[in-house]
């Protein structure tokens, strides 16, 4: 329970509100028990070396069991497991076509965010970005001028913003709220304080918003 | 001749200049070395010096110890002086120490670059130092992305104080791993074929290689971001064509492989050490070499993998990720080799074993989150927050700092000639140990929390507060340990009593001279026959003392070694070295000229700058030359050897090849920006294309390639003893004609600053012509030499040379030309 309460947070990535973060989440406490194990067999050999007294051992079976049986067939092992699973984990998190998507258009510049909507077109929100609750939104970001990143700790991973190119992130919050998001490449002195907030309304409070718009 | 009277003869002739005057004249690699070792070592200081303030104002939240602006110089000055003046140069001092006396030789291959790499490295070092002082260092973080570094938003001179002095430093990092290429493959013992050569020499090769292949990229990218920042030619700016993710490749396709150079070095340290340590030989050498090289190729084709957030498409970062998580299983490998080493023998726990226990520990931690990092998933969550500052620390410090700490306390005995007095070791070792985990556990848990890395503060309510306080409090206990470990060598240089010979009674050639090393290592040169030549003859260091081996007859002022073949070992030639001078600080005070010029905006004296350049080149090879022929010379042993500049293979001929290895990635490199740019730029294609020229592109091919079959005829006709101006007079007038081609392109280029194609034809053009006019610079010193009567059909080595440089001539203008020519004719 300890454990817990220390991994809460609003920006907490192992505090997860969406599925794309749950995703991950779940995926960093897979890996990280399976390194403390392989940390600790390391560990575990690393003293037995200290322990054991034996008489000079056979030189191609030595090679045998520590170069091919767990440095390729151990390593390779769980790396192949390891990867296999980031795949299909990372393949889950790509933007999909769906009926229900919802398209925003985020863009950079230092040091704010700058938010436009299709269900709204003309609309522009600055460090603040409406989305509907329970339904997958595709952000298409941008940069004005120098390199930044989108990044909702609790909803999904990060992309960068880039002078030039639009990369879009697909992040879905699981219920209403206001989430905190971060500008998560270093763009000069206003860094820290690039900043904006995410707030997932619910179907009610999104057709409001989108009502608004409608002439 | 006695043991005595021999060392006093070898020493006269060997011997650097007394006094600290005799630093600045130094070519020994002994002396080197440890200046090497001694500047690096001061910048590690100052760069934790910035560590400290950079956890003190992290200690607590809402500090304003320091205001964004500083705090962005600290952690961009920690990590460049880190990387590019700790890691790097603290490998290169430690390689140019150790190699000759490892390979049984009496010097580097180049002991006049090595002075040069490393006046180059301190005054580089020095630029970025006072730039600091003046509160105008560098302040992009240590990766420096454009646009933030680009002209509009980084007007001021921070940005050029890094690229000009880090390229700068760079030439040290090329000049050292040319120099130990050569050194490992051609300067042996005799016998030591590559397959009992240390395992040390094998690291330092990969990594040598490495260096020639992984730092142009940077170079390259320096280049062309100080060009647009000096004269607006946009190769990052999205709306003239250009493109800022080009920078991101080139950086990380020499920064990824840069986590191996500075890994694998250490690396050597731990397989060199672990055997002594548990009195036993290492398991499984081969297997060992052969997973330095996987992870050496490997480790250039997974640069991506700090760029999976830039959005790369799913099937490159399924590669990316791929090519990342297989990386481990050649570092697996040598992990368990390690591990079943010590199973193998009786591991016993003297001071350097401590810091190979706080590798084991560190590293494992740091290589699983490389592998947790690798997963592109989690690598967008984690990417940018302290969980990466976190983990790089623990592979650097892991994979790097603890190392060299375990071979410091190693080789110090061989250093110093003398044994450890108190047992400060060890309490400096525990409080490093806890400190560092304490400081960057807390770090990994923080980032997850979304504690970004470079923030330069953060809010009270945002609950890190007590998890900076452990690491920064934690961060000042490892720095007192560090600081004792530098307390405990002052005290071992200065106080400690004598030691005897080898006294980890290693097996290895170092430790067959004497304590502290003579100026030229070995009285004569051991025949090898295996990786562990002390265990087979106990008694060498006193035979290679009274003049057992090779070379024990010194002849009057001629420092002597061997060159082998590289393969068997088998002596093949005999090396005449160059004694001490002051031409390698003049050349590196010339060099810094060059760059100063650009940095201040001087650029009236670049050219003369330049030009002292060049001129003080052709006096360092004018000096080797010789106006009669030696014929063959005795190297004891009975086989006489012809001299090694007496040959087509010479020194000068090896060290052309593998800066032509580095130097064609860096043209490698512009053709992948060149197509990168066409292939994923915006802003393509431009307004205004090159106006092709089928006549120039003729002349230009035509003028190269006859430049270069010429030349080799003048080689042939050489050898025969036949005229020769018929022959180097039309290899010259070719070359002309290039450099005229390549002129004529650069004026008829469409405006240079108005997009990054014709800025990419410029850099091209440039590259060609200032080859064209090298290459010109040899022939007329070649012509020059063989009028003078420097040449003969015996000392022909200048012709090979000369010829390797005209046939990579050759191969860039062809390719220049149709990169050029070629989409103005299709388009």
């Amino acid at each position: 329970m300890g454990l817990l309460i220390g991994c809460s947070g609003d920006l907490s990535v192992v505090d997860p509100a969406g599925p794309a973060a749950r995703v991950i989440a779940t995926l960093w406490w897979v890996m990280f028990i399976g390194a403390g194990l392989i940390l600790a067999l390391v560990v575990a050999l690393v003293i037995g070396a200290f322990r054991v007294r034996r008489t000079e051992g056979d030189a191609a079976r030595d090679e045998k069991v520590w170069i091919i049986g767990l440095g390729l067939c151990f390593s390779i092992a769980v790396l192949t497991a390891l990867l296999a699973y980031g795949l299909v984990a990372g393949e889950r998190l790509m933007p999909r076509v769906a009926a229900d998507v919802v398209r925003v258009q985020a863009e950079a510049r230092q040091w704010a965010w700058r938010f436009s909507y299709d269900d709204r077109p003309g609309y522009i929100t600055e460090n603040l970005l409406h989305i509907p609750a329970g339904r997958p939104i595709d952000v298409a970001i941008t940069s004005r001028d120098v390199v930044h990143s989108f990044w909702v700790p609790r909803l999904a991973g990060k992309l960068d913003a880039i002078p030039g190119h639009v990369n879009v992130l697909r992040i879905e919050a699981d219920a209403p709220g206001t989430y905190r998001g971060l500008t998560a490449e270093y763009n000069g002195e206003g860094y820290r304080r690039h900043v904006f907030s995410v707030k997932a309304h619910d179907p009610a409070g999104w057709a409001a918003f989108v009502a608004e718009g409608t002439p | 001749m006695n043991a005595l009277r021999r060392h006093r003869k070898l020493q006269a002739i060997w011997a650097s200049d007394p006094g600290w005057k005799g630093w600045t004249s130094s070519v020994n690699h002994s002396d080197l070395g440890r200046m090497f070792l001694f500047t690096a070592f001061f910048f590690f200081l100052v760069g934790g010096v910035l560590a400290m303030l950079i956890r003190a104002q992290l200690a607590t939240p809402d500090s304003a110890f320091v205001d964004a602006g500083a705090f962005a110089q600290f952690f961009t000055m920690h990590g460049t002086i880190m990387m590019f003046l700790f890691a790097i140069p603290a490998f290169e001092g430690l390689a140019i120490y150790l190699l000759p006396k490892m390979l049984g030789t009496r010097d580097l291959a180049f002991p006049r670059l090595t002075a040069y790499g490393y006046w180059c490295y301190a005054f580089g070092g020095a630029l970025l130092l006072v730039a600091m002082l003046f509160g105008i260092a560098p302040n992009g973080g240590w990766f420096m992305y454009p646009p933030l570094t680009g002209p509009l938003y980084s007007p001021g001179i921070n940005t050029d104080v890094w690229l000009i002095g880090i390229t700068f430093v760079e030439i040290s990092a090329i000049c050292a791993a040319v120099e130990f290429t050569v050194s490992i493959l051609k300067y042996r013992a005799p016998g030591m074929s590559l397959d009992k050569m240390p395992i040390f020499a094998w690291y330092a090769l990969v990594t040598s290689l490495m260096i020639l292949t992984g730092f142009p990229p940077l170079i390259l990218g320096s280049v062309l971001l100080e060009v647009e920042r000096a004269f607006g030619l946009p190769f990052f700016q999205a709306d003239l064509g250009g493109d800022s993710l080009l920078w991101q490749h080139l950086f990380w396709l020499f920064g990824h492989p840069e986590v191996y150079i500075i890994f694998l070095p250490a690396a050597g340290v731990i397989s060199t050490v672990i055997p002594v340590m548990a009195r036993t030989t290492l398991l499984g050498y081969g297997w060992i070499v052969a997973s330095i090289m996987a992870l050496a190729f490997l480790s250039f084709g997974l640069w991506v993998h700090h760029m999976f957030t830039t959005g790369i498409p799913l099937m490159g970062l399924a590669f990316f990720s791929a090519a990342s998580t297989l990386v481990a299983v050649p570092t697996g490998v040598q992990i368990f080799a390690w591990i079943g080493t010590m199973w193998k023998g009786r591991p016993e726990l003297h001071m350097p074993m401590l810091h190979i226990l706080g590798f084991f520990v560190t590293f494992v931690i740091g290589g699983l989150t490389g592998v947790m990092v690798a997963v592109v998933p989690f690598d967008w969550q984690a990417h940018d927050t302290a969980f990466i500052t976190a983990h790089l620390h623990y592979v650097l410090f892991g994979g790097f700092v603890f190392p060299m700490l375990a071979g410091i306390y190693y080789w110090l005995p061989l250093v110093s000639g003398r044994k450890r007095l108190f047992r400060l070791g060890e309490l400096a070792f525990a409080l490093i140990f806890l400190g560092f985990h304490s400081t960057f556990l807390a770090m990994h848990w923080v980032g997850l929390l979304g504690q970004r890395r470079r923030i330069e503060t953060y809010d009270a309510e945002s609950g890190w507060g007590t998890i900076n306080f452990i690491s920064s409090v934690s961060s000042f206990v490892m720095a007192i340990g560090l600081a004792l470990v530098l307390v405990d060598i002052i005290i071992h240089a200065f106080v400690a009593e004598r030691s005897r010979r080898n006294p980890w009674q290693a097996g290895t050639l170092e430790w067959a001279g004497m304590s502290p090393p003579a100026s030229y290592n070995f009285a004569s040169l051991p025949e090898v026959s295996d990786r562990t030549p002390l265990y087979e003859t106990p008694d060498l260091a006193n035979r290679l003392a009274m003049g057992d081996g090779y070379l024990g007859a010194p002849k009057a002022a001629r420092r002597e070694t061997l060159m082998v073949d590289a393969a068997s070992g088998r002596p093949e030639a005999l090396v005449i070295y160059p004694g001490n001078t002051r031409l390698p600080i003049l050349m590196a005070a010339m060099t810094g000229g060059f760059f100063l010029s650009i940095l201040l905006k001087l650029f009236w004296l670049t050219p003369l700058a330049l030009a002292g350049v060049a001129a003080l080149a052709l006096v360092w090879v004018w000096q080797l030359g010789a106006r009669a022929d030696q014929g063959l010379q005795e190297a004891g042993r009975g086989a006489p050897l012809p001299l090694a500049s007496e040959g087509d293979r010479s020194p000068g001929w090896w060290g052309s090849i593998f800066l032509l290895v580095a130097n064609a990635t860096f043209f490698g490199s512009l053709l992948f920006g060149y197509a990168f740019l066409w292939t994923v730029a915006p802003g393509w294609p431009p307004a205004q294309w090159f106006v092709p020229s089928w006549a120039e592109l003729g002349l230009g091919t035509g003028a190269a390639l006859t430049g270069a079959i010429a030349q080799h005829l003048s080689a042939r006709r050489n050898r025969a003893g036949a005229a020769l101006m018929t022959a180097l007079v039309p290899a010259l007038l070719a070359t002309a004609a290039t450099v005229v081609v390549f002129g004529l392109m650069l004026f008829r280029l469409p405006p240079p600053d108005g997009h990054a194609y014709a800025a990419t034809l410029l850099i091209l053009g440039a590259y060609g012509l200032a080859h064209a006019l090298l290459v010109m610079l040899m022939q007329g010193f070649l012509i020059l030499q063989v009028r003078r009567g420097y040449t003969s059909p015996r000392r022909r080595a200048a012709f090979a040379v000369v010829a390797l440089w005209t046939d990579y001539l050759a191969a860039i203008t062809v390719l220049i030309l149709l990169a050029v020519h070629l989409p103005g004719m299709i388009m």
